[in-house]
Order: structure tokens, then C-alpha cells, then sequence
């Protein structure tokens, strides 16, 4: 148990608030189908957190926040302006720039030195989940400890905030979001202005992703923002339904990835465990898979089974 | 420097010299198909191609180390490569036909899941402890560095292969991005010309891999295409341009990652295509930033002068600040802001001008409508003698 809460229990928080908080935010990127505005954010975020981190030293930080989200902001200036000026499609566009603050972070990281310290193009993708510990818990009753709880790594208690800021928006802010989602001149028209919400929107998936970014790493919050909120969308129409199926389908990947991830290999009888931001990945995709073939009214197969079940009945 | 002119120049060593020039064709080769992939609005489609080689990358690694106890071979790693990314196609299409979710999401899921996959694997791969297991690390970023000269070659080849399949489908893709159903009625199989189309741009990728590694490659599929769309709007142009620019992207860029190791190849070939399309963004004569402004500044001058005599013909004062500049410069106007002889000349000229063009969108308002264009030049020049008189005809007789 001791050996749970020290090593296991600080990845498992991490990952499954990580989850959360994009999984939540993704239904109205899928809904918008901005669904690439996540995997952008992750990627451009790059460079502005190695400034950060060049600043200050320090993998969880204030600079490191605030270079990420400049370099966010400046991202979406630029696909806008790329877009504009160009005329050209915005897919094309966030294409150039996320490919180049990528690049540019790539090299940031390489020329400085920062690699090899405590940040790398391997971290920024695969996170490092893993190494989140709670050495100072002794036993159940510390979950209950105020003190104790506060000894928990600053990555998990940034993410539990953002993941509870992230609800809390959403919950005072469902009905604009949805009247924008679904219908923008009628929003218009009743006086929300789709453009507000929209830039509220990718300011929180900016925050969402690179409070995740660096515990997590880019891929896993690029799965998180998409795949909960893909199956939700396979199993019901109802927004509000969707949300809480994202919410329960980004809580089973993360608790069940990193379990896999952990003692998966130890089951087969291998001593080693596997990438566990990687396996709540695969976890994620493999659950919207399930509900693209299985899902009850718009599943691959069921309608396939229908169909050949209302032909034999004719 | 020296080193990087060395570099450039192909003078500092067979194998740093093979590179450059296997990059270069990689980048013809990756420029040209992706202007086909950015005129049927699928650029991020290369994303998720790319992303879904690496579980395809570990498992051939993973299957040559068991089978023959050597798992980097080049062509075999890639030939996994190539499986998984022709797979993860194949699932991105499936979503967006299959099911109610979007193209965005299908390609966002694909992306993920399958690069999620890689890492999987990738971890498994560490705990095997096998030696030489960090090369696979390279095909992330690229590394053109430890290349072999076996290895250099078959990139070379390969990429070269791949360029002249483009150019002798080119007419086909060409008619397919713009018309498609004319294809499909001239007897062209849409459907075959389209899954080609992906085969190149996968083979692209794959090849790729190991220079420019797969987080980064899909730039070289989309940033040419984008920085020559604002040179040309012809098709077989366009994609000459955005070739020229990817194989000088690449080249300059693969060199100057030569000189350093630390210089990682696929970030450095990547800031220097964004640099390609910085300049044609801003310097394009056809589609350029500073062209367009250019321009506008012309037309608004015009504008202004022709407005400003019109108000000097009718005796009001001019209070805008440009026309008053523009007045002066041509001496329309002292610089106190009396009307000069000259001035007073030339824009009774412009208002009978005016007079006639508005005349003429009476009785014509069509034709009006269809030359508003040149509206703004002396009606001599753009109608014919004849039409002109028979105008002048129904105005009052010309008083200076």
C-alpha cells in the first residue's frame, strides 16, 4: 500500500486530471471541428516553454506558463494572419506555423544545452509521467491530510486547479457555449458573440495543454483532447450526455492506462512496465474504437446488424 | 562558416555531400506532391501519416531483432513504416466515411493513438536492452549525421523514383484536384488517382524519416506548396516553384546541420523553409505583402487626385490631408492651397470627364457595370471615338 500511494498513486492523479481537463475541453473542439486546434497548441507550445525553462531552471514553473502561453497566443496570430493574407486554408496554415515552432523549439533545445538537463524533445512528447512521487505518504489516512496532500508534486496540484477551473468554466459558461457551438448567428443574434467564446475557448485549451505538456508530454494531451469527446459523440447527441460520458471515458483511460501501463507487462509475466502516457493513449483510442463499431444507434456494426435485420424482416 | 561553405559547396566529404543532395531531392519530391495534397485541402492528412509511422518503425525493429538479430536495417524499418502510415490512412478515411465524426477528429485520433502506440512499443523495446537501440531515437528528429553511405544512397534513389512518378501523373492529379468529376466522366478512376495520390505522399514520408525525422516531415509537405501559392496560381508552375523551394530548403538546410551535431536536421531544414516562405510571403510580386501594399498605395493615389480636382472643379476646399499632398506635388496647388492656372486647367478636364463617365452609366448601366475597373481612367482611353462623341453630343457645350 505504502509502495501505491508513494510511486503509483502522484502518476495515476497526474494522468487522469491531465485527461480530464482536456477530455472536457475537447467535446467543443470535435463540435466545432477545430479538433486540430489541440494537436497545434501542444506542438507550438515548444519553444516558449524552453525559454521559459532557460529563464528559471525549473521544469514546473511560473516562466515556463507564461513562455507557453505567449508562444500560443503568437501561434494563433500567426495562423490568422497566414490565413488571411495567403488565402489559404486554415488547415494548410496551422501546418506552417506548428511545424516551425516545433522546429524552432527542437533547435532552442539542442543549441542551449537545456537537453540532457531536465527537458527533452523526448520528454516534451512523451511526458514523464513516471517520475511524479509522494515519498511522504505513509498510509490511507494521509489522503485525508491537508499537510500531507501538500506534499504531493506541484505538477498534481496544478493540474487538479486547472482541471477544476476548467469545469467550473464550462459549467458557468454550458449555455453560451453550446448556443455558439451549435449555432453561431443565432448566438449572434441573441447576443453572445461566437468570436468571445471562441477566444475563451482556446485560451483554456492553451492552459489545459500545457499544464498537461510537461507532465504528460504532447501526445497524450493531443489524445485527450480528442478521443473522450470522439466517443462521447458516437454514444448520444445531447451535449450534456456527452460531456459526462467524455468526463467518465477520460477517468477509465487514465486510471486504467497507467494500470496497464504498470502492472500490464508484470501480468504476462515481463519485469518491466510500458510508456503510461502512451498507454492511456492507446487506452483512449482503443475505447472510442469500441464506440465507433459497438456504439448503439450510430456504431459501425450495430448499424450494419440493423440493417440486415430490418432487410430480413421485409 | 567555412565549414558550412564547405558544406554547401559539397566539398567536405562523399558521405556529408550525398546527403545534402538525397535531402534536396527528398525536398523536390515532398514539394511537388504536396501541392496536389494542399489543393484537395488535406495538408494535416500528411500530419497524421506521419505520426502513424513509428509503431511501424518499432514493431519492424523489434521483428528484425528477433528473426535475424539485427533490427536497424534502413529498407526493413521503413518498410514498416510505410505499412503503419498505409494503415493509419486507411483508418483516418474509414472514421470520416464510417461514422458521424469529422475528418478533423478522425485525423486528431489517428495521429495520437498510433504515435501513442510507437511509445508503447518504443518502452518495450528499451527493456529488451538491446545495443544499438538508441539509432531509433534519430528517426523522431532526424539524424543525418551517423548515416551510412548505404543508407544515403537508398534515399537518393528513392526519393528519386517518387519525383518521376509525380511528374508523369501530373496531368491526372492536376484534373483531379480541380475537377473531379470531369475526371472521373473522361474516364480516369477517381478513386485509384486519389489512393496514388496518399501512396506518394506516404512514400515521401517514409523516406523522410530518417533525415528530417516524423515529428517534422509533414512541414516539407506543406510549407513549399504554401510559400509558392503566392508566386503562381498555375498548377504545373506551382508545383515546379514548390519543389525548387523544398529541394533548396532541404539542401541548405541538411548542410548546415552537417557542420554540428548539435544542430538537430529536420528542425534547422524546417527554419529554413518557414524563411522560403517568409520571403515569398512578403516579397511575391504575383501574391506578396509588400506587392499588395504597393498596389493599393497606386490605386489610392489615383483615387485621391481624381477626387481632389473634382472638388477643386466644383470650388470647394480640399481638407484631406493626402489629397492636399498629392495636389501640391503636382502642382495642382500651392502650398498655401490656391488653386493654381494649371490646376484650374485640368480638373474642369477631369469633371467633364466625370461627367461623360456618368452619363454613359446612365444610358449603359451594363456596360457601366462591366468596366468599372477602368472607371477611374480618362474616358478616351477605355471607350471608342465614336462613343465618346455621341456622349459629348448630349452634355452642354464644354465652357473654360
Amino acid at each position: 500500500m505504502e509502495i501505491f500511494l508513494q510511486y503509483d498513486l502522484p502518476s495515476i492523479l497526474l494522468g487522469t486530471f491531465a485527461a480530464l481537463a482536456c477530455g472536457l475541453l475537447g467535446n467543443f473542439l470535435v463540435l466545432r471541428r477545430q479538433a486540430l486546434m489541440g494537436d497545434t497548441i501542444s506542438h507550438v507550445v515548444l519553444p516558449g516553454i524552453v525559454v521559459g525553462f532557460l529563464v528559471s531552471h525549473n521544469t514546473s514553473s511560473l516562466p515556463m506558463m507564461l513562455g507557453a502561453g505567449a508562444a500560443a497566443v503568437v501561434s494563433v496570430m500567426l495562423i490568422e494572419l497566414i490565413r488571411r493574407l495567403g488565402n489559404i486554408e486554415s488547415g494548410a496554415a496551422m501546418g506552417v506555423v506548428f511545424t516551425t515552432m516545433f522546429a524552432l523549439g527542437v533547435v532552442l533545445l539542442e543549441q542551449t544545452g537545456a537537453a540532457g538537463v531536465h527537458l527533452d524533445v523526448e520528454h516534451a512528447l512523451y511526458g514523464n509521467l513516471e517520475s511524479a512521487l509522494w515519498l511522504e505518504a505513509t498510509s490511507l489516512n494521509d489522503l485525508l491530510d491537508w499537510h500531507k496532500l501538500m506534499l504531493l508534486p506541484d505538477e498534481v496540484k496544478q493540474l487538479f486547479v486547472v482541471t477544476l477551473l476548467i469545469l467550473i468554466v464550462i459549467v458557468v459558461f454550458y449555455k453560451e457555449f453550446k448556443l455558439t457551438s451549435f449555432d453561431p448567428l443565432l448566438a449572434t443574434t441573441l447576443g453572445f458573440s461566437p468570436k468571445i467564446m471562441s477566444l475563451l475557448l482556446i485560451v483554456m485549451v492553451a492552459v489545459a495543454a500545457v499544464a498537461a505538456f510537461t507532465a504528460v508530454g504532447s501526445i497524450l494531451v493531443i489524445a485527450m483532447f480528442i478521443c473522450p469527446a470522439a466517443t462521447a459523440r458516437m454514444l448520444t447527441d445531447k451535449l450534456s450526455t456527452q460531456l459526462f460520458i467524455s468526463g467518465v471515458v477520460s477517468l477509465l483511460s487514465g486510471v486504467g492506462g497507467y494500470i496497464l501501463a504498470a502492472f500490464g507487462p508484470l501480468w504476462l509475466g515481463y519485469d518491466f512496465s510500458v510508456s503510461a502516457a502512451g498507454m492511456i493513449a492507446v487506452t483512449a483510442g482503443a475505447l472510442q474504437v469500441l464506440a465507433m463499431l459497438f456504439a448503439p444507434r450510430y456504431g459501425i456494426l450495430t448499424r450494419r446488424w440493423q440493417q440486415k435485420h430490418s432487410a430480413l424482416a421485409n | 562558416m567555412q565549414e558550412f561553405l564547405s558544406a554547401i559547396l559539397l566539398s567536405s566529404g562523399y558521405n556529408t555531400a550525398l546527403v545534402c543532395i538525397g535531402a534536396a531531392i527528398l525536398g523536390a519530391a515532398s514539394g511537388a506532391i504536396g501541392v496536389f495534397i494542399l489543393l484537395r485541402k488535406r495538408s494535416l492528412v500528411s500530419d497524421a501519416v506521419s505520426h502513424a509511422t513509428l509503431p511501424g518503425v518499432v514493431l519492424a525493429f523489434i521483428l528484425g531483432e528477433i528473426l535475424w538479430g539485427y533490427g536497424r536495417s534502413l529498407p526493413f524499418i521503413l518498410a514498416g513504416a510505410a505499412f503503419s502510415s498505409m494503415l493509419g490512412v486507411m483508418a483516418v478515411d474509414a472514421i470520416k466515411t464510417h461514422t458521424r465524426l469529422t475528418e478533423d477528429t478522425a485525423i486528431g485520433t489517428v495521429l495520437s493513438t498510433f504515435f501513442a502506440l510507437g511509445m508503447v512499443l518504443l518502452t518495450i523495446v528499451q527493456s529488451m536492452s538491446i545495443a544499438g537501440q538508441a539509432g531509433l531515437e534519430g528517426f523522431l528528429l532526424g539524424a543525418t549525421s551517423g548515416m551510412l553511405f548505404s543508407e544515403a544512397v537508398t534515399i537518393a534513389v528513392a526519393s528519386m523514383i517518387v519525383g518521376i512518378a509525380i511528374v508523369l501523373r501530373m496531368k491526372e492529379f492536376t484534373l483531379l484536384c480541380f475537377d473531379e468529376n470531369f475526371a472521373a466522366s473522361s474516364g480516369y478512376n477517381v478513386k485509384w488517382l486519389d489512393r496514388s495520390l496518399l501512396i506518394l505522399l506516404v512514400s515521401v514520408v517514409v523516406i523522410g524519416l530518417k533525415t528530417v525525422g516524423l515529428v517534422l516531415i509533414v512541414a516539407l509537405a506543406i510549407i513549399p506548396p504554401v510559400a509558392a501559392r503566392f508566386w503562381t496560381e498555375r498548377v504545373p508552375v506551382l508545383v515546379g516553384i514548390s519543389a525548387t523551394i523544398g529541394a533548396l530548403g532541404s539542401y541548405i538546410g541538411a548542410a548546415i546541420s552537417s557542420t554540428a551535431p548539435s544542430l538537430p536536421t529536420g528542425g534547422i531544414i524546417v527554419l529554413i523553409l518557414f524563411f522560403l516562405f517568409l520571403v515569398s510571403l512578403l516579397l511575391s510580386p504575383v501574391r506578396g505583402v509588400l506587392a499588395a501594399y504597393i498596389r493599393h498605395r497606386r490605386f489610392q493615389k489615383i483615387v485621391h487626385t481624381r477626387q481632389g480636382l473634382l472638388t477643386i472643379a466644383n470650388g470647394q476646399p480640399i481638407l484631406e490631408p493626402l489629397t492636399r499632398k498629392l495636389m501640391i506635388k503636382n502642382s495642382y496647388m500651392c502650398g498655401d492651397g490656391r488653386v493654381t492656372d494649371y490646376g484650374f486647367s485640368v480638373a474642369q478636364k477631369m469633371a467633364r470627364d466625370q461627367e461623360l463617365w456618368n452619363r454613359f452609366k446612365e444610358l449603359d448601366p451594363e456596360a457601366a457595370h462591366s468596366l468599372q475597373d477602368w472607371s477611374l481612367r480618362p474616358i478616351e482611353e477605355v471607350l471608342p471615338y465614336d462613343v465618346v462623341s455621341e456622349l459629348e453630343t448630349g452634355l452642354k457645350p464644354h465652357t473654360v
